[in-house]
């Protein structure tokens, strides 16, 4: 248990039994009024944001929450699998949790998964993530166009907008939270 | 300190702080022409006032406990009542401190600004709290109408919109509230009306200010520069009631800043001290410090004030208005977790 005037960013807490992160909390004190923690969060299964005020002195359930290093393993059928750095458990992760995430895991990539009373309910993917072209049209010669761009599908089967100069084969920095190119890597 | 390392202050910071050496220099300008006694009271009190969620700092003493003032309010109406010349209209700068209040409008130590018109009434120190921050952001900025504050355009220039909390609460939230209503019932209303009101928050002040922040003060930060005033009985702290059953009392908001509040002051000494003794009686309830009753204070007003309007107006929140700060820690020298 957490007493209200202790809330602060990042504490996973329970609100109506929902897991919720905090994003922001300030102390507010309305004239003649007793002090309140405007706690900003962020639920942990809708992703939905909701503001409340909790009254110093209130007492707030900490969320059972944890979050583990782990290594994508393979697709199995509609499911991701990972494993767990440490303990070498393996979990099975199926699609609606894994969202979009799907576009940037390739075999051996170490992701977040963020588990809530024991299940997986999140995967987050380092912030950039280094994916190869398996499939492109060549660009169009002499359009110089700047910004001019066109899809490139990924080893992971996800396509994205590319430069025109992008070729099959090559590697490319990928911003895993906008889902866009950066610039082409080597290796 | 070790070696080689400087205390950096920043630009900003050093910047705002000769900016609110001005606003001072404007303050104390915009009393003067006004006729204004400036006075200074003792910080160091025997009753730093009753009111349930202002925690004093004590100061023991050899003379007995002591505590830094939360306002200097009880001190300054002592003044009033000595009725000597020049003590019809006062104002005073200084320290006030208050345990356990810290975030980006909080400070435990902070700058007030606390002035008396007696006789007056809160009408017309509400309209000297108008005028004040316009001239005051005018004299720092250099210019007068509308300023930019944390990303919103914010006119000064008085009159302000006026509202009574009633309103304001009707309006904003859809919730009626008179003051006279039990607690639960303005928990139903509340929670009819779509907020989370827990069930463990049962004191009527705790329901009011859930849906107060919730929909009214959003709102105020949204809006315009406003008065609100008449406020619920409940709520009355050292205001007289009016006709209506509700406070002569206002809360000063602009641009999501709580700048004052002020009252037609109760002089009733009768009423006053069944205020502070119900007060007390629920301070000893909550197990929370009981201060003692000030007696001075009392018979102070039992020797009788004018009919009287007083404001409080915090000066580090007008200096974060002034320099569009967006805490006021960029306003302050060292705020009390930098000493």
């Amino acid at each position: 248990m957490y007493d209200a005037s202790d809330l602060r960013k990042g504490l996973k807490i329970l609100i109506d039994g929902q897991p919720y992160i905090v994003v922001q909390s300030d102390f507010v004190k309305p004239g003649k009024g007793a002090a309140f923690t405007r706690t900003k969060m962020k639920n942990l299964l809708t992703g939905g944001v909701i503001e409340r005020n909790i009254r110093s002195g209130e007492k707030v359930e900490l969320a059972d929450v944890e979050e583990n290093e782990m290594t994508f393993l393979y697709k199995e059928a509609e499911n991701f699998v990972f494993m767990d750095k440490k303990s070498y458990e393996q979990v099975s992760v199926t699609k609606d949790v894994v969202e979009d995430n799907w576009r940037f895991l390739k075999d051996n990539l170490d992701v977040q998964v963020t588990f809530y009373n024991g299940r997986a309910i999140a995967v987050t993917p380092p912030n950039f993530v280094s994916l190869k072209v398996t499939h492109s049209e060549p660009g169009v010669r002499g359009d110089t166009s700047s910004g001019a761009t066109k899809p490139a599908t990924l080893e992971t089967g996800a396509t994205i907008n590319v430069p025109l100069f992008i070729n099959v084969g090559e590697s490319l920095r990928i911003d895993t939270r906008t889902g866009q190119y950066i610039e082409r890597t080597r290796d | 300190m070790g070696d080689g390392e400087r205390e950096r202050l920043g630009p900003g910071r050093a910047l705002n702080l000769r900016r609110r050496a001005t606003a001072m220099a404007g303050l104390r300008r915009f009393f003067d022409q006004r006729g204004f006694l400036e006075v200074e009271t003792p910080l160091l009190v025997p009753s730093p006032g009753l009111e349930l969620h202002l925690d004093a700092f004590p100061v023991p003493d050899a003379s007995g406990q002591r505590y830094l003032i939360t306002s200097p309010e009880y001190q300054m109406k002592r003044l009033l009542a000595a009725r000597g010349e020049g003590m019809e209209r006062i104002f005073q700068v200084c320290k006030c401190f208050r345990r356990g209040e810290a975030g980006a409008h909080h400070n435990p130590e902070f700058t007030m600004v606390e002035w008396y018109r007696s006789p007056g009434a809160w009408e017309e120190v509400a309209r000297d709290v108008e005028a004040l921050c316009c001239e005051v952001v005018k004299a720092v900025r250099g210019k007068g109408g509308p300023i930019e504050y944390q990303g919103r355009t914010l006119d000064l220039t008085p009159p302000w919109q006026w509202l009574s909390v009633a309103e304001a609460m009707e309006r904003f939230a859809g919730v009626t509230v008179r003051g006279d209503e039990p607690a639960e019932v303005l928990a139903e209303r509340g929670r009819a009306a779509g907020f989370a009101i827990p069930p463990t928050r049962t004191a009527w002040d705790d329901v009011f200010f859930s849906i107060f922040l919730d929909a009214v003060d959003p709102q105020l930060a949204r809006g315009g520069p406003t008065i609100l005033h008449s406020w619920p009985a409940p709520l009355s702290a050292l205001a007289r009631l009016d006709g209506e059953g509700f406070a002569e009392r206002f809360e000063a908001y602009a641009g999501g800043l709580e700048l004052a509040n002020g009252y037609g002051e109760l002089t009733d000494a009768a009423e006053q001290r069944r205020r502070c003794e119900a007060e007390r009686a629920e301070r000893l309830r909550r197990e929370l410090p009981a201060y003692p009753l000030d007696e001075r204070f009392l018979a102070a007003l039992a020797e009788g004030i004018p009919p009287s309007g007083g404001v409080a107006l915090g000066i580090d929140r007008l200096m974060m208005l002034a320099c569009d700060a967006a805490s006021l820690r960029e306003v302050v020298s060292f705020t009390s977790a930098e000493v």
